[in-house]
């Protein structure tokens, strides 16, 4: 005896409810990117004493400062600057690299997807092993786990990355030999081998070039165990709070009135639960993975978007160094958003509003 | 006729930074196949009376007893995969307010049919069937669309009437209703009570009714317990209640307002320390 | 402080814990003792608190303290010497620079950026959570958008960009850093007045005559006090590490100031064969980040009325 127009009721309902959220999530993305390039436009137009010198190098001569200070519109109004930028920012302009005369998103396109692979490989780590260790320290307080858990995220949190990269490249590297550095391939494969994603894993086991494979392995795995550990302390943390929160609640007490293992009350329900701020958690590490690459790729010579935005520093490439803090700032930005966007669709309570 | 429940000197008691908090101080008695009530205020120790028979007392509590046992089973001596075993199965326990008692991210069919696949083996079908029918059983009109709805998609009366399905549906003999009813509306309260008056009356269950409002429980049970700080300090038929001796409970008489008296001053609930000892 | 009602033997305990305070300075002065008892419970948060200490000591003594110049090297007989030689705790680096005296230089540094920064950002977010809170409506609407961008914002790639765009230096690596610092204390503020604001006292103090300005600086702002410390607190393990990195980088104090994480940077080329020139500063980054982050935790704990549970 189903009643179809109820359900399609409550369809209905559901539906409007997630294009509502996801409606309110694009004006905030929009206004953000806006304050974003905003920033930046400060940072690359308005604080440096003479914007242009800082693109063309203090050596360019006078004939030259003189037509780009033209060609990049610095003599118009700083108003109408700001609009010439937008739209260049919006299709993706962002200059030409002083240091390699390439255009700055060609220059990002090619490294970005290295920076992408460490950070997934780090998460991956962080969240594969912290989520457990998490449950384990929240279900026994005081135990060995719960203890394991505070030390590692006390030490995360108190760390230098860099300086621990540092450490781990002279144990595992230089004195035990175990992995492979710098870069993501050895010189060997470097110019034989053809990424199709750029993401060297996945694109050697696509190919199956295992002996590929395991050389991509042997470079990743030190960067990415170092952001993974930092990853790791972030999230045990979260996930011991959020499940010691949701195994304080009433329907856990029904669940075990109920009869049910307490295998499955934590790991199916309690779980269940927390997963909701959780994954935005998770989503949260990987943007600050991101954003920690700068420090991890200048480490380990990897070379990602990180390097590339110090290379251009100590270049004094404003263009670049510009462009790649947009193209950062924008993917940080969104993950960030989208994380607040995903905990709103997944918990069934929010979604309806 | 050998009684369903047999309690003697329950104790419950939590060791705290600050002390010991004695929730339950040694209350005895034995439930058949009948409807005792127990009441209380805050704080008298009825909810943990009703946690420590279930097991459900949280750490770290400790519960003692000089006997606890339920149709024949020593609970004092009950491991986990009994526990597992008599929970939702033979023994039930409904909470107070669904908004915390249901899984927020389930669906409200989805966890009845957990306590079912739990305690048989039986297919998602015919559990599903079966849920349906418990549904139906607790009086909601579409049974169909309330399955796959979630806990908050409901009302507060509807929600207890899911939980009441959820832990009725394997048919156990013994259900302890912790506050079934002071979460919702006055009107709601009534139909709510009906439909455990019938399902307790049909399946022959024992039912322990816990609460605060000494006037609800009058007009439900059989038999009354009243409690003050951890002890029972009285025990009666509901029939005699009128005639109730001990000062405690006479308070608790005299707060229930009757239409047409004026009572000046208000009578004040008294209490003495004397009665907790 | 004299308490004409008590008794020559009534001990400070007694006059700080007593439940009828006679002033409300002895108020005062007994809620901090109330929390720094519960404070002091937790070992760790007293190893935080020595931590801190010792590094406000070592700063302001460091000329005393240190054996060596931090600057100054001997180039011909001392370089690159390991921990333990005589003279030389901790080693020397590539210019023949006492590493220990160069550490405890280097604490102003450290001290100096946490403290600017703190200065700088706490105050800003204060304000601006207080009266986007307080204000509510347009002004409120405006404030968060402003605050949910900057919290969006990747912060060591805008302090990074921000020092490019300026030039390398510690100063300009302090407002960089604290322009990304405030939004937290924002949203912490605006939090905490939205939960008071239509409290009675508030209310008796309008009622008063009180002006806006007046009841959000007198009234609403030490609400706000105890949470912001703590989150300072914490915050500043960060601030260390993020300075740091721009030091590492080179972008933070420039040679040859003896900056921690700048330090690290010129270490890197040894690192094979004379590790400890990279590695003791990173030690020093570790122990004070950690003392800031037992401190901040214990605080919390300290100072959370519902802590007391656990």
């Amino acid at each position: 005896m189903s009643h179809p127009k109820a359900m399609r009721t409550v369809g209905l309902r559901r539906a409007r409810g997630v294009l509502a959220n996801i409606g309110r999530f694009a004006v905030m993305l929009a206004t953000t990117y806006l304050g974003l390039l905003a920033v930046t436009f400060f940072i690359g137009r308005v604080v440096p004493i003479d914007p242009v010198l800082a693109i063309v190098g203090d050596r360019a001569p006078a004939s030259v400062v003189e037509r780009v200070r033209e060609e990049m519109g610095f003599n118009l109004p700083l108003w109408r600057q700001f609009i010439l930028y937008l739209q260049q920012a919006l299709t993706g302009d962002f200059g030409t690299s002083v240091l390699t005369t390439n255009p700055v998103m060609e220059d990002i396109l090619r490294v970005f997807p290295a920076t992408l692979e460490l950070a997934t490989v780090g998460t991956l780590i962080g969240a594969g092993l912290g989520v457990p260790l998490g449950v384990v320290a929240a279900v026994r307080r005081g135990s060995i786990a719960d203890q394991i858990v505070r030390i590692v995220g006390l030490i995360g949190y108190s760390v230098p990355i860099f300086w621990l990269g540092l450490l781990s490249l002279l144990l595992f590297y230089a004195k035990l030999k175990w992995v492979a550095y710098p870069g993501r391939l050895d010189v060997a494969y470097e110019y034989t081998f053809t990424p199709i994603t750029g993401l060297y894993l996945v694109d050697a086991a696509w190919t199956r070039q295992w002996d590929v494979l395991w050389d991509a392995f042997r470079h990743i795995i030190l960067p990415g165990a170092l952001l993974g550990y930092f990853s790791l302390a972030y999230i045990s943390r979260m996930t011991r709070s959020f499940m010691l929160n949701e195994l304080g609640q009433e329907y856990i007490v029904a669940a075990r009135a109920k009869g049910l293992s307490e295998r499955r009350i934590v790991w199916f329900h309690a779980l269940r639960n927390a997963a909701v701020p959780l994954v935005t958690v998770i989503a949260l590490s990987y943007a600050g993975l991101l954003e920690g690459s700068v420090l991890t790729e200048t480490v380990f010579s990897w070379p990602g978007i990180g390097l590339y935005i110090t290379n251009s520093l100590q270049n004094a490439d404003m263009n670049a160094v510009l462009g790649g803090t947009i193209v950062i700032g924008s993917v940080f930005i969104t993950i960030n958003m989208l994380s607040d966007l995903l905990y709103r669709l997944l918990d069934p309570r929010t979604r309806a509003r | 006729m050998t009684p369903l429940l047999t309690v003697r000197n329950l104790s419950v008691t939590y060791p705290t930074r600050t002390g010991i908090i004695e929730a339950v101080r040694g209350i005895s008695f034995e439930l058949g196949r009948e409807r005792l009530g127990i009441v209380g205020e805050s704080g008298s120790g009825k909810s943990q009376t009703g946690r420590a028979i279930m097991g459900l007392t949280p750490p770290p509590g400790i519960v003692r007893a000089d006997a606890l046992s339920f149709s024949g089973v020593d609970l004092l001596k009950a491991g986990p995969a009994t526990w597992r075993e008599m929970r939702g199965g033979r023994m039930a326990m409904i909470l107070q307010d669904p908004k915390f008692s249901l899984n927020p991210v389930m669906t409200i069919g989805r966890q009845i049919t957990e306590t079912l696949r739990h305690h048989e083996t039986i297919s998602k079908r015919e559990a599903r069937r079966r849920a349906l029918e418990m549904l139906e059983a607790v009086q909601i009109a579409d049974p169909e669309r309330v399955f796959s709805l979630y806990p908050h998609e409901v009302s507060g009366g509807m929600g207890q009437r899911a939980m009441i399905a959820m832990m009725l549906v394997c048919g156990p003999e013994l259900l302890i209703a912790d506050e079934p009813t002071s979460a919702l509306d006055v009107t709601v309260q009534l139909e709510v009570l009906g439909i455990l008056d019938r399902l307790v009356r049909d399946k022959g269950m024992g039912l322990i009714f816990i609460s605060h409002d000494l006037r609800l429980v009058s007009s439900f049970c059989d038999r009354v317990l009243v409690m003050y700080a951890g002890r029972i300090v009285e025990e009666l038929a509901t029939a005699d209640l009128a005639s109730a001796t001990h000062p405690y409970t006479r308070g608790l008489l005299d707060c229930t307002p009757k239409i047409g008296e004026s009572r000046h001053p208000l009578p004040v609930l008294e209490r003495r320390k004397e009665w907790a000892a | 402080m004299t308490d004409p009602s008590s008794p020559a033997s009534e001990s400070w305990r007694d006059w700080l814990l007593t439940a009828e305070p006679h002033s409300r300075h002895q108020a005062r002065l007994g809620r901090a003792y109330v929390t720094w008892r519960r404070f002091s419970e937790n070992r760790l948060a007293v190893a935080g608190l020595l931590i801190i200490v010792a590094l406000v000591l070592v700063a302001i003594f460091a000329d005393l303290l240190a054996p060596h110049s931090a600057t100054v090297g001997n180039l011909a007989g001392a370089r690159l010497l390991p921990p333990g030689s005589p003279g030389f705790l901790l080693g020397t680096d590539d210019q023949g620079r006492d590493i220990l005296s160069r550490l405890l230089v280097g604490s102003r540094i450290t001290l100096a950026v946490v403290t600017l920064v703190a200065i700088i950002a706490a105050p800003v977010g204060l304000l601006i959570g207080t009266v986007s809170g307080f204000a509510g409506g347009y002004v409120d609407a405006v404030l968060m958008r402003i605050t949910d961008i900057f919290l969006a914002f990747p912060k060591l790639i805008l302090a990074l960009a921000f020092v490019a765009a300026l030039g390398p230096g510690i100063e300009n690596a302090i407002i960089a850093i604290a322009l990304t610092s405030w939004p937290p204390y924002a949203r912490l503020a605006r939090a905490e007045t939205l939960g008071v604001r239509n409290s009675d006292y508030i209310a008796a103090v309008r009622l008063m005559g009180a002006s806006p300005a007046r009841i959000v600086i007198r009234h609403i702002m030490p609400m706000c006090l105890s949470s912001l410390i703590v989150r300072v607190t914490l915050d500043m393990a960060g601030i260390i590490l993020t300075a740091a990195g721009l030091g590492f980088l080179g972008l933070g104090a420039q040679p040859p100031l003896p900056e921690w994480g700048t330090m690290i940077a010129s270490g890197r080329r040894f690192i094979l064969d004379q590790w400890w020139v990279a590695t003791m500063p990173g030690i020093a980054i570790l122990v004070v980040s950690l003392g800031f982050n037992l401190l901040g935790d214990g605080l919390r704990d300290a100072l959370d009325p519902r802590g007391t549970g656990r």
